[in-house]
């Protein structure tokens, strides 16, 4: 797969495109199977974020990056993906393992003793796919805003990728992180923000708003904004494939991807309720039965 | 006792400074942060012969642990530098995650560690960070004594691939130690060898337990004095060989007693050789504005606090 945006299509390309766009579909119905089965088994985990972020990392992973699943941990010559808000970690793990960089049947192991897949992720085990450890939250800007400096020391013309949560950036660090992307003109860094207005104790809004127009706190950073509907194939592709055509011109890029946690799990949408909660047997049976996929489990 | 020539008197500090800008010479690959206190870590010569390995990062602390940990995923060797109180205290938890649990290889330089900072006072004089790191696990903590041990250590801890706390200090104080020395990390240098007490120093107390030396001597007492530049890992082996032998040990830092050098031999000798132990160090306290030498004295770091400690603890001894 290797999608590619274009103002005049053929019908042929078009239907290449689409079949592309079905096959991500059923890869990301597969990851959020993944994600519920994992955090059942485990009996905690957080689901909500999971699964409101499996369009989005999938497409990274099986579509959008440059990468290797050999995984080299110094990522030179492609691109590199860190996840800052730690939690949710199944759909990390989920993707990872769907992309080839660790068997699927290990996703089994998640959270119990001797497992690489640790609640949070973490480069201890050695899990191929990932370069930090994330989950005491606001770190992961920083490392990337690293890890893009030193692609750029050694002219390698790759790019960062951060994933974090909206309730995340209430961490004071991200602030320190954006000014010096800006200031220094870190321009092949892409980050999205998980834009889902929920956190562990209710919504953004109440516990701490995040300002009625984040757009607007990040352009007075210095950042290039952009928007994207995280249930949408579709926007997603096209707005990745904007942000990398927008990098390498002297500023961060910042997507703000609107989605729902527990997207697209009736009974999980809507509420910070599913943001840390293990499905029992009967909610994983109904979640389960809202997302069927030509995939196999694991 | 031994006689110690003092080529000169210079700052630790300034060995960093010029550790790290032969590090720049030497290895491509080494790359600099600075959190706005360039002059003040020596940071300037790095910073105008490689500056495009130079990174100002501003007053934002956090940010500059976690760009150095995300730097390493490249292949680079970032060496953050700002005063001890903000290379730890402010960031441990960034330390903790970013740094040590994920096995990077950033080595956190730290200047005006201890009371020695002076007039600024307790906000600025930290007196804990030995216990915070030495605490991290695979976390490597190194407190050399004088600007020719710093330089040393600090092209050293470039070649030795982990995370690594690299300690030193404001004041200008005696430089004896040998210029271009090899610095092994882990390995305890024996400055003078005695029989009936064992001293174990680090930074700034490496000379004070030498001068104590010499007025020990006076009294007719034979002092070992050991430099243990390295605290973690402690070498176990050196310290152990000596106080079979002198069957006693005062330890001497700049720093509390709860988590410094004190702490670690404590450990180690409770667990293999029990033996009469006093540690000159800061008692649960903080300190306070003043010039270094007033400090010392107050906080009980001085040389007269060690030859006390001497023979309080040559009478627990049998």
């Amino acid at each position: 797969m290797n999608f590619k945006v274009h103002k005049t299509l053929n019908q042929s390309f078009i239907a290449a495109i689409m079949a592309d766009i079905q096959q991500l579909h059923h890869l990301a119905t597969q990851v959020r199977r993944d994600i519920l089965r994992m955090v059942h088994g485990a009996k905690s985990g957080h689901p909500g974020g999971s699964l409101g972020c499996a369009d989005f990392v999938t497409a990274l992973y099986a579509e959008v990056m440059d990468h290797q699943p050999s995984f080299n941990m110094d990522g030179v010559g492609e691109d590199v993906f860190f996840l800052s808000n730690g939690h949710i970690s199944p759909v990390f793990y989920s993707v990872l393992a769907r992309t080839g960089y660790f068997p699927v049947s290990e996703l089994a192991s998640f959270r119990k003793l001797n497992s690489r897949l640790q609640g949070h992720p973490a480069t201890h085990e050695h899990l191929p796919g990932v370069r930090i450890a994330t989950g005491s939250l606001g770190q992961g800007v920083s490392v990337a805003v690293g890890a893009a400096l030193a692609k750029k020391m050694n002219g390698d013309t790759k790019h960062v990728y951060v994933l974090m949560g909206d309730g995340e950036i209430q961490e004071g660090q991200n602030w320190e992180a954006f000014m010096f992307a800006a200031h220094n003109k870190v321009d092949n860094l892409i980050v999205t923000i998980d834009y889902n207005g929920q956190q562990i104790d209710g919504s953004t809004q109440q516990i701490m708003g995040l300002g009625s127009d984040i757009e607007a706190k990040l352009k007075a950073f210095g950042w290039e904004v952009m928007h994207m509907d995280g249930h949408q194939m579709e926007s997603i592709l096209d707005t990745l494939s904007k942000a990398k055509s927008a990098s390498g011109k002297g500023k961060p890029i910042f997507i703000i991807m609107k989605t729902e946690m527990g997207y697209p799990v009736d009974f999980m949408m809507g509420s910070h309720k599913w943001h840390g909660v293990a499905p029992n047997d009967a909610e994983l049976e109904k979640a389960l039965s809202q997302l069927t996929t030509p995939l196999a489990d694991y | 006792m031994k006689t110690f020539e003092v080529q000169n008197v210079k700052d630790t500090r300034s060995g960093f400074g010029a550790g790290l800008h032969e590090l720049g010479k030497q290895n491509p690959n080494v790359v600099a942060l600075c959190a706005d206190l360039t002059g003040s870590l020596k940071m300037d010569a790095f910073q105008k012969d490689f500056p495009e390995r130079f990174v100002q990062v501003g007053i934002a602390e956090a940010n500059m642990i976690g760009m150095a940990a995300g730097l390493t995923i490249g292949g680079k060797i970032p060496f953050t530098g700002t005063f001890a109180n903000f290379s730890t205290g402010r960031v441990y938890d960034q330390i903790r995650q970013s740094v040590a649990y994920s096995g990077k290889n950033v080595k956190i330089c730290a200047s005006h560690a201890g009371v020695t900072l002076g007039e600024d006072g307790a906000t600025h004089q930290i007196l804990e960070d030995i216990g915070m790191m030495k605490m991290l696990p695979g976390m490597t903590v190194i407190n050399p004594c004088d600007y020719n041990q710093t330089k040393a250590a600090t092209i050293a801890i470039a070649k030795h691939n982990g995370p690594v706390y690299l300690r030193f200090g404001r004041p200008a104080v005696p430089n004896f130690t040998p210029e271009n020395q090899e610095f092994e990390i882990g390995k305890a240098v024996l400055l003078n060898e005695g029989k009936d007490v064992t001293i174990l120093a680090t930074g700034h107390l490496v000379w004070k337990a030498i001068e104590a030396g010499h007025l020990l001597a006076a009294q007719g007492i034979d002092a070992e004095i050991i430099n243990i530049h390295t605290i973690k890992p402690l070498d176990a082996q050196a310290i152990l060989e000596s106080v079979r032998k002198t069957k006693c040990v005062v330890t001497a830092e700049e720093h509390q007693r709860n988590g410094g050098l004190g702490d670690s031999v404590a450990q180690l000798l409770s667990m293999s050789f029990p033996a009469p132990l006093e540690m000159v160090a800061v008692n649960d306290s903080f300190g306070e504005s003043g010039t270094p030498d007033e400090l010392m004295k107050k906080y009980g770091l001085d040389t007269t606090d060690i030859v006390k400690a001497v023979e309080a603890v040559i009478k627990r001894k049998n």
